[in-house]
């Protein structure tokens, strides 16, 4: 069904944008940060109205142009709304206003507001671009898209060079995976064409999937995969997530927790009806999942930057997203993204919040007793804890729960998986707690100046936070287990995914056993959690100085992995590099084009002498010319 | 008896004298005069073969010939004193500025 002012949701925040850009300084900080959210909200209104009036099979599209056209092929810039990107909208544009309005709060003192908030609206718009396309070309433009907004407010305080830095690597880590992403793409369209069918539609490749041979399809997940591990933090590319914690507090809750960094649960999504012709490439995806979801769960742990052991845990969670992926749920990784966009926005929010009122303090270890000074943060954020913990009847117990569920009973997941996501569960519920209770319980270990200036933060950053708290217990109700009143976000999602990938039913008394043990080795978290950092206690102390602090060193520095990295790739090939500008530029380029310089001046410099500049020598020559031209033409005859 | 080969030869003979002049006398207005001699051994080529073809078309170009001959000494001549005004000299070795 043609539906034609969808292309307003992404227009209005791009328009927002431009009128920052060019007039912002003029109308002002606070016309420019309003009309930024206003923006944002009117496209949240728009994608309320769409998802009420969506039929339940039904999908509403907006052509807007053809884009390329060359021969059968055709790319057009089109618009659609299904039950899957309507998830995605309300994500994108409700999670995107609330983190919008918080912004107003916390960057309302900051000389670059308007740069911010213009940056902040172009996210927006990319963002829906990507969730909006109905082909892979317009996924990809808003793909890279986000990819540029994350790199500009990652480095948004540029005066720092080490933002700079995070910036950078963000974005070039986030271009392996893409270069990965856009060779799927370009393997996908030849492929497909070399059988005569020249598209990039959604609709239409999943009509003529079946034509490529299974070898090709697999290559081709594989490929896109790289791009989804880029984008979505995973083994082997995560490194860029902690660092990308230089951004200001919004952003990382919006960019790098709710919305870009699950672009890549979405495409997996998008293209299921490839990923599931591609059993070793979904096995992969689990397996990189739950590696990925334990490895950053024990990274955590050690963690003493309030922002970081977020980081960590988003990559972790994201883990979870992949594995219900790999495992064949692509319906319980989107609810899990959609739970996790709030209570994971909430944490990011809170967290902003109580580095607001100390003045941009973010060691852990000069918190402490906040919750007497923060007490709406302190509520909220407990409430965002207890529903990543997976405690009963909040949103993260629903979706973890159905994904753990899903990692065991369905048919390519097995034990294996569930054990090691089982083990996560109980460490994020961990970490989480400790994080708590470092931050708000006990006493106050920062200076008295800080202390006397800590305060709770003003409604305009408390009213999100609340919003947001509500959404991490509500959100989780819509998809209960069969044992409550059942799941109603399969139906939603169903004529997506179809039959085929539906999600698996075991017997109901192993669910609740599962259920029953997660519930136990979240419980035992928060229960260690307590006992090392919830009254006074010498005991971390003593856990960190097991084996000489090596541990502890190891886990604070997420393994040594960046170091790996600098050693293996950035090192080598920055003195590559070095080796290139230095000697192979210079000598060998350089020394190329000098040499054909120098042949040509030291030819002419012979030949240069015929030109006298005396009129009988020319002339002498031209005598001898004619006279050699008469010879030889007489001599023809 | 006078043949046309005569004429040709002679007229060669001219040719070749105002070819050498122009080559290797050191004097501008030397060079102008060879210039004329070859004009000249030409025109007496055109007039011989008229005189045994019969035909006026030689005679014409000759007329043509002697009018360019003159508009051409004339410059000619405007330009050596005019160099000689500036360099005191009309010797061609010594204007050799025009190279490289």
């Amino acid at each position: 069904m043609t539906v034609d002012f969808l292309r307003w949701m992404p227009l209005i925040p791009l328009l927002a944008v431009l009128i920052n850009i060019f007039f912002g300084a003029r109308l002002g900080k606070k016309f420019a940060a309003g009309l930024a959210c206003a923006a944002v909200a009117a496209s949240f209104a728009i994608a309320l109205f769409v998802f009420w009036q969506l039929p339940a099979d039904g999908t509403f599209r907006d052509t807007v142009y053809t884009w390329i056209e060359s021969g059968s092929f055709q790319v057009k810039l089109s618009f659609q709304v299904d039950a899957l990107t309507a998830v995605m909208l309300l994500v994108v544009t409700g999670i995107g206003f609330l983190i919008h309005f918080y912004a107003l709060g916390y960057m309302g003192h900051d000389d670059g507001i308007i740069r911010f908030f213009a940056y902040l609206n172009l996210f927006i718009f990319f963002m829906l671009l990507l969730v909006m396309g109905d082909n892979l070309l317009v996924l990809f433009v808003g793909w890279e898209g986000v990819g540029l907004c994350s790199y500009l407010l990652i480095g948004f305080w540029y005066h720092d060079h080490k933002n700079t830095i995070a910036g950078n690597k963000a974005f070039i880590v986030n271009r392996i995976g893409d270069f990965g992403f856009m060779l799927g793409i370009l393997l996908l369209v030849t492929a497909l064409g070399r059988q005569g069918i020249w598209t990039l539609d959604f609709v239409e490749l999943q009509k003529h999937v079946n034509l490529l041979s299974p070898e090709i399809i697999t290559l081709i997940t594989l490929l896109l995969f790289v791009g989804a591990t880029g984008k979505s933090a995973q083994i082997p590319l995560f490194v860029w997530l902690p660092d990308a914690m230089a951004g200001p507090t919004p952003v990382s809750a919006l960019i790098h927790a709710a919305t870009m960094v699950t672009a890549g649960v979405y495409m997996t999504a998008r293209l299921h009806f490839l990923f599931a012709l591609a059993p070793a490439t979904l096995s992969l995806i689990a397996i990189i999942g739950a590696a990925t979801a334990f490895f950053a769960a024990t990274v955590a742990l050690a963690q003493t930057d309030i922002k970081r052991v977020l980081a960590y845990s988003t990559v972790s969670q994201l883990g979870y997203m992949f594995l219900a992926v790999g495992v064949g749920a692509f319906s319980a990784a989107i609810f899990h993204l959609f739970t996790h966009a709030f209570f994971k926005a909430c944490l990011f929010l809170g967290a902003g919040s109580v580095i607001h009122a100390l003045d941009g303090e973010q060691d852990m270890r000069n918190m402490g007793g906040l919750r007497r000074y923060l007490p709406t943060t302190y509520w909220t954020y407990l409430v965002a804890t207890l529903a990543i913990s997976g405690t009963p009847l909040t949103a993260g117990f629903f979706s973890k729960d159905l994904i753990l569920w899903q990692a065991y009973v369905s048919p390519h997941g097995s034990t294996e998986l569930w054990l090691v996501a089982w083990i996560t569960a109980g460490m994020t519920a961990f970490y989480m707690f400790r994080q708590l209770f470092l931050v708000f319980h006990g006493e106050f270990r920062g200076s008295e100046q800080v202390k006397a200036h800590a305060h709770e933060s003003p409604p305009v950053m408390t009213l999100p936070l609340v919003v947001l708290a509500v959404g991490s217990i509500f959100a989780g109700w819509l998809a209960t287990p069969d044992y409550l009143w059942g799941n109603r976000w399969d139906p939603w999602l169903h004529p997506i995914f179809g039959g085929a990938h539906e999600a698996a039913h075991g017997a109901l008394d192993d669910e609740i056993r599962l259920m029953a043990l997660t519930l136990a080795i979240g419980a035992l978290g928060f229960v260690l959690a307590y006992i090392a950092y919830g009254r006074k206690s010498r005991l971390p102390d003593r856990i960190a100085s097991l084996a000489g602090g090596a541990f502890d060193r190891l886990l604070l520095n997420n393994y040594y992995i960046d170091g790996l990295y600098d050693a293996l790739i950035v090192r080598p090939f920055t003195s590559f590099s070095r080796w290139c500008a230095q000697f192979f530029d210079p000598a060998v380029i350089d020394g190329l084009v000098n040499a054909v310089a120098k042949g040509a001046r030291g030819f002419s410099l012979i030949w240069r002498e015929v030109q006298t500049g005396n009129v009988q020598h020319y002339l002498a020559g031209f005598l001898a010319a004619t006279v050699a031209l008469l010879v030889y033409f007489l001599g023809q005859q | 008896m006078v043949t046309l080969n005569h004429y040709l030869i002679l007229s060669a003979t001219i040719f070749a004298i105002g070819v050498i002049g122009v080559l290797v006398r050191r004097n501008l207005i030397v060079v102008l005069m060879s210039i004329e001699l070859m004009l000249n051994a030409v025109n007496l080529t055109f007039i011989a073969f008229s005189r045994f073809l019969g035909s006026m078309q030689g005679q014409v170009v000759v007329f043509f010939v002697m009018a360019v001959a003159a508009a051409e000494a004339v410059i000619g001549l405007a330009i050596i004193i005019s160099v000689f005004r500036h360099r005191r000299s009309l010797d061609p070795q010594d204007m050799q500025l025009l190279k490289w």
